[in-house]
């Protein structure tokens, strides 16, 4: 086993966890991400080693499987991205690789995206002024992409469906942050 | 002090008596209620004097009650949260407000600059193009400072604005545009059937013009009415209600913008909370009910304070209980400037006489009507006294009054209409313009608007357009009976200004007046475009709302022209006046853009990092040392360290993308120019990318990890834009490719470890079975690797400062724990790290190309790359980069410049002449693009780009700088100053 300590990507000695009013954001570092891509001509199999993986059909265009331990959200034409908990799947791309095999490319996204949770009764206030997305026409388990603070992240509705998961550049972790914090304070 | 009175409060109106608000108007003490602006609150206090004019220093009161105010304008607060420009006729008034009249010195009453007026024959339309035209040079530095401390509307405080602003973004499937009868009767249609409704009105009362008038809606008070029909709106969980919200603008598809007031009418916002917030609205469908604007009647000296509005006057009597004087007279061409009459004679103001200009208008017994009749001119110094009046037949009349309501008709408000191009036509009946031609997609107008001045018209076309935008949404619609209300005609004869006046107001906030509008036709400026930039009419904050249609009823008559013939200007969005903090929302200062942090950032910061911004990202660009006073001292020591044992450089920012698939190698044929396709699993390639007219783009390396598998890496600056390009290039020039595409740029932390004792070093952090001996992992090696133990990562044997160096990638979750291990493990070879300038240094002094020279004007060849474009494949840019005149004889060359005496200096950006001769552009010989001090050289290098660099070896040359006025004698060299046969990369 190696002996580096992992750094949080707001670089805090714990993960942030902020409650603002109604609403509670937390920073999620346990969760491991792998990028699938079918390869020409094997959508057909990928989509089918989805579906084994998933105990459903991998999610069209808009949507997510939410499930446990992995689940996925669709990220454009035959592309999917998977995640499950870090600590029972840091390797997850490499078991997504055996599972494909060479149906598909898979590249290990956990550490390009930081994970937030926002919860609460106003959350839908609160993301209209993060961003031109409409969460009101979201549902549980639909996912899409869209900009946040002009930086390109997802955005998962999940279940109860005043919760919502955000993905952003891992880089920028500090900047999303004040801004969905910024957010809070305005709509608390 | 005395307590001072409300001398002009009537009974009534829609304000709160039971509390009671102190504000302060230039250093004097008032009061008024909850529900009051400030103009009403001021006009209550008998005030009437609240502005002096823009040009000429005229004493100034309200014309209007709403935001198409020219003339109440006020400094609001003070301190840093000071706003100039802003109309008392719609600050909301709160306890504790404070403002000053602005544009006057020292005093409101008694301003020195009004001597203007004494010289306003001097100062007509074009004075100042026609005055201040020579000399040239004065215009900056003499004429404008002084023109614009005369003139001109508030000040700013010079300091920042203390609040914050929102930006939001909302979805519905039908904004409705002002909360009159007709957008309440909208509103009610549609969110009963279901519809996503936004309804949306500047006032922060609902009603619109209902709050206004004296009607009865069903045969009781309007204001029951829309009580209960708010009551109803408020329990629909599909509409959204939003007062203080101003619909700015109306732009492409469908998308309109608003400005929501939210704290404006608090003395300071929450904390947190913002003062405004930007709405970009997405619709499906618009309804515009923004009712309409009234209009003046131009005479002379029309401006005087008292001098008003008629449905302001009224509007000031029933909503908020206030008169401008105990005694008024009213000045029309219609029917509506009777009702203003009527309501205030029933709120006990003496009626001085109503004077119409229509013959034969009907005796009332209450008070004294003159028809045929005009006012022809005004007394009062600093408000009004008597109007003076022009009968039937011609004899002339005073009368004794404090304020003068003025009807000259209306003007559907038809602005939003209009954002798109889209031109208004005539309505002889109103005369005036209402909508017409093409509307922004999916607006229908509904109300006074749309021309439909009468309640129950509006209450009959809100439900109609809001039952068309159901049928256009797919909802099911519904023919509800209509409220009872009036539905008087306005019966109106235009009369737009009395014969013979010249200084009669048209456009209060710009002081133009009649007779600039006729010397604007006079001197041939005759297209209404032009009418409006000589003249400015309709020019400033309130963009001609109340003055536009007089200007162009003059210019008509002029031409000998009907008014639609003339036409309007373009209108253009903001609707209203719109504060830059709300259009910058929370973008500003720091936060202007997000930005990007290393892994090793909380180390380097530690350590006392200075950071430069590249793009996003913070880098370190140098780590200063106690003794180190110089930022040179730091980046030598840096230098030295790493090439006579070993440094390490946080290098995460280097664009990475991960290529798979079958044809991840011809895809890579594809986009770089040379070839890759027989690249061996394990070893790295460096790559040149050109653009398709074959300049170069961008270059960078790629890694073979496995036969279908290859990780690109790309210039920090070009990250993004290369990754763009790849995937065009994926998706739209070559979809057959089996290849696909992500950016793990942000999933790999990488650091460079460059040096002679790099690999000492790397072998206490790499696990002992990788071989990473100079056979076992030889230069340009790369492959998955485990470190400390255990931990994916990766290892690349490249070097970009010229020494023996690898790159080192690990999930960035763990990047902040490698780079405190590197600097353990590596404290034996005294491990030095280095930011981004000793990384320039070594580069230059490796003769690397970087985004200097990669600039957007330079080829393969300028680099000295010329061969590497393969002539066995195609790749994007070959063809192009074959041009002829990218390929002449002296092309351009990179080379290494040095001064002839080692003391002198190298400047980026000097350009290289021959060592004799003329110094001009016909002479450039060519220019340089980096320069550094090399500490291994102890001397000033630089790199640049020379006519025929390769055959100039050797040659003295002049290096200028005419801006700097620098010469410095210099000597071309090779580009390779350091290590030029490459022995150390490969030691």
């Amino acid at each position: 086993m190696h002996d580096l300590t992992p750094l949080n990507a707001l670089a805090g000695d714990a993960p942030a966890n902020d409650t603002i009013g109604t609403l509670t954001l937390t920073e999620n570092p346990e969760l491991a991400l792998a990028s699938v891509a079918a390869r020409k001509g094997q959508e057909r199999k990928c989509k089918a080693a989805l579906k084994q993986l998933l105990g459903k059909p991998a999610p069209g265009p808009g949507k997510a499987c939410l499930r446990d331990p992995e689940a996925a959200f669709w990220t454009g034409p035959d592309q999917w991205m998977v995640g499950a908990p870090y600590d029972t799947h840091e390797d997850l791309a490499d078991q997504l690789s055996k599972l494909l095999g060479a149906a598909a490319s898979v590249t290990e996204q956990s550490d390009a995206w930081v994970c937030f949770d926002l919860r609460g009764a106003a959350m839908e206030d609160a993301m209209a002024l993060l961003g031109p997305l409409n969460i009101q026409s979201m549902k549980t388990g639909d996912a899409t992409r869209t900009s946040i603070h002009h930086l390109g992240c997802f955005v998962i509705r999940r279940d109860p469906s005043d919760w919502v998961r955000i993905l952003g550049p891992r880089s920028s972790a500090g900047s999303l942050h004040h801004a969905i914090i910024a957010a809070m304070k305005s709509v608390a | 002090m005395t307590q001072p009175t409300q001398k002009n409060r009537l009974q009534g109106g829609l304000i709160d008596r039971s509390e009671k608000f102190k504000f302060i108007f230039d250093g004097k003490d008032y009061f008024g209620h909850p529900g009051d602006t400030l103009a009403s609150a001021l006009l209550a206090n008998n005030v009437r004097l609240m502005g002096r004019s823009f040009k000429y220093h005229r004493p100034r009161g309200p014309l209007t009650s709403g935001s198409e105010e020219p003339n109440a304008m006020v400094e609001l607060r003070g301190g840093n949260r000071q706003e100039p420009n802003t109309r008392a006729t719609t600050a909301e008034l709160y306890d504790g407000l404070f403002a000053n009249s602005q544009n006057r010195f020292p005093s409101l009453a008694f301003d020195a600059m009004a001597i203007n007026d004494r010289f306003s024959n001097f100062l007509t339309a074009g004075f100042y193009y026609k005055t201040f035209m020579w000399p040239a040079s004065f215009w900056e530095k003499i004429y404008e400072p002084i023109i614009r401390k005369a003139a001109g509307l508030g000040s700013l405080s010079m300091k920042a604005d203390p609040d914050v602003y929102d930006k939001g973004f909302l979805h519905c499937d039908l904004l409705i545009i002002g909360a009159g009868p007709s957008g309440l009767i909208a509103a009610l249609t549609a969110g009963r059937a279901g519809a996503r409704v936004i309804l949306a009105d500047e006032d922060f009362r609902f009603g619109g013009r209902l709050n206004a008038e004296t009607f009865a809606v069903n045969d009781g008070p309007a204001q029951d009415w829309i009580a209960e029909t708010l009551d109803e709106l408020r329990s629909l969980p599909n509409v959204r209600l939003m007062k203080r919200t101003t619909v700015i603008g109306a732009f492409d598809h469908g998308i309109y913008g608003a400005v929501e007031r939210v704290s404006d009418h608090l003395k300071t916002p929450a904390p947190d909370k913002p003062r405004q917030v930007l709405w970009r609205i997405y619709t499906k469908q618009s309804i515009l009910c923004a009712g309409a604007t009234e209009r003046s009647i131009a005479f002379e000296n029309n401006d005087r304070p008292g001098i008003m509005l008629a449905g302001a006057m009224r509007a000031y009597a029933n909503r908020w209980a206030a008169t401008p004087a105990q005694r008024i007279a009213i000045f029309t061409n219609n029917d509506d400037g009777h009702r203003t009459a009527a309501d205030m004679h029933a709120q006990g103001v003496e009626i001085a006489a109503v004077v119409d200009t229509r013959p034969n208008q009907p005796v009332n017994l209450d008070y004294e009507v003159i028809s045929g009749a005009q006012v022809i001119n005004s007394k009062g110094r600093l408000g009004l006294t008597f109007a003076e009046l022009k009968l039937a037949d011609g004899s002339s009349r005073t009368l004794e009054c404090g304020a003068l309501g003025v009807s000259g008709g209306w003007n559907p408000n038809v602005h939003l209409t209009c954002h798109q191009r889209g031109r208004p036509t005539w309505n002889e009946d109103l005369a005036a313009f209402v909508p017409g031609g093409t509307l922004p997609p999916g607006m229908s107008v509904a109300g006074a608007a749309n021309g439909t001045l009468s309640t129950h018209g509006a209450f009959e076309t809100g439900q109609k357009a809001a039952n068309a935008a159901l049928r256009a949404l797919d909802l099911k619609t519904s023919r509800r009976k209509l409220p009872e209300a009036e539905d008087a005609p306005l019966n109106i004869t235009p009369f737009w200004y009395v014969d013979g006046a010249s200084r009669a107001w048209l456009d209060q906030q710009n002081d133009v007046t009649v007779k600039d509008v006729k010397l604007s036709h006079q001197e041939g400026f005759r297209s209404v475009e032009h009418l409006k930039r000589y003249t400015t009419l309709g020019m400033a904050t309130d963009q001609g709302k109340t003055s536009n249609m007089g200007g162009l009823a003059i210019m008509a008559e002029l031409a000998g022209k009907s008014i639609p013939e003339v036409g309007t200007t373009i209108f253009r969005p903001p609707y209203t006046p719109t504060a830059i903090g709300v259009l910058a929302g929370r973008m500003r200062g720091k936060e202007f853009h997000p930005t990007r942090l290393t892994p090793s950032h909380k180390w380097a910061s530690e350590q006392g990092a200075v950071f430069v911004e590249v793009g996003n990202w913070m880098r370190a660009q140098w780590f200063p040392q106690p003794g180190e006073t110089h930022w040179r001292q730091s980046v030598d020591r840096e230098v030295l360290a790493t090439r006579n044992s070993v440094g390490v450089c946080d290098v995460t920012t280097l664009g990475k993308v991960d290529v798979q698939g079958a044809d991840a190698a011809t895809f890579l044929n594809k986009i770089y120019c040379n070839g890759f396709a027989k690249l061996a699993v394990g070893k790295t390639r460096y790559g040149l990318m050109l653009r398709e007219d074959g300049i170069a783009m961008d270059d960078g390396t790629a890694a073979r990890m496995a036969e279908d598998h290859f990780v690109v890496t790309t210039t920090t600056a070009n990250a993004v834009k290369v990754y763009q390009h790849m995937e065009f290039v994926r998706q739209c020039l070559f979809p057959d490719l089996d290849v696909q595409l992500i950016s793990t740029t942000e999933a790999w932390a990488q650091y460079a470890v460059a040096g002679p004792n790099s690999r000492k070093l790397l072998q206490k952090i790499v696990d002992p079975e990788f071989d990473i001996s100079n056979d076992g992992f030889p230069f340009m090696a790369c492959g998955n690797i485990t470190v400390c133990g255990g931990l994916r990562a990766r290892l690349f044997r490249i070097s970009f400062s010229g020494e023996l160096a690898y790159e080192i990638a690990l999930p960035t979750r763990y990047g902040d724990a490698l780079i405190r291990k590197i600097m353990d493990a590596g404290a034996e070879f005294d491990v030095t790290a280095y930011g981004t300038e000793a990384l320039g240094v070594m580069r230059i002094e490796k003769g690397h190309a970087a985004g200097n020279e990669l600039n957007g004007t330079t080829t393969a060849l300028n680099l000295g790359m010329g061969r590497m474009v393969s002539k066995a494949k195609d790749s994007i840019g070959s063809v192009l980069s074959e041009r002829e005149g990218l390929n002449e004889a002296d092309a351009l060359m990179q080379v290494g410049i040095q001064p002839l005496d080692p003391t002198q200096k190298i400047t980026a950006g000097g350009h290289l002449m021959n060592a004799d001769g003329p110094v001009d552009a016909a002479h450039d010989q060519g220019y340089v693009t980096s320069a550094a001090y090399s500490p291994i050289l102890e001397r000033s290098i630089g790199l640049g780009f020379l006519k025929d660099g390769g055959n100039r070896k050797g040659e003295k040359m002049r290096l200028v700088s005419p801006v700097t006025n620098l010469t410095v004698e210099v000597e071309i060299v090779s580009a390779h100053f350091v290590d030029p046969e490459g022995e150390r990369l490969r030691a």
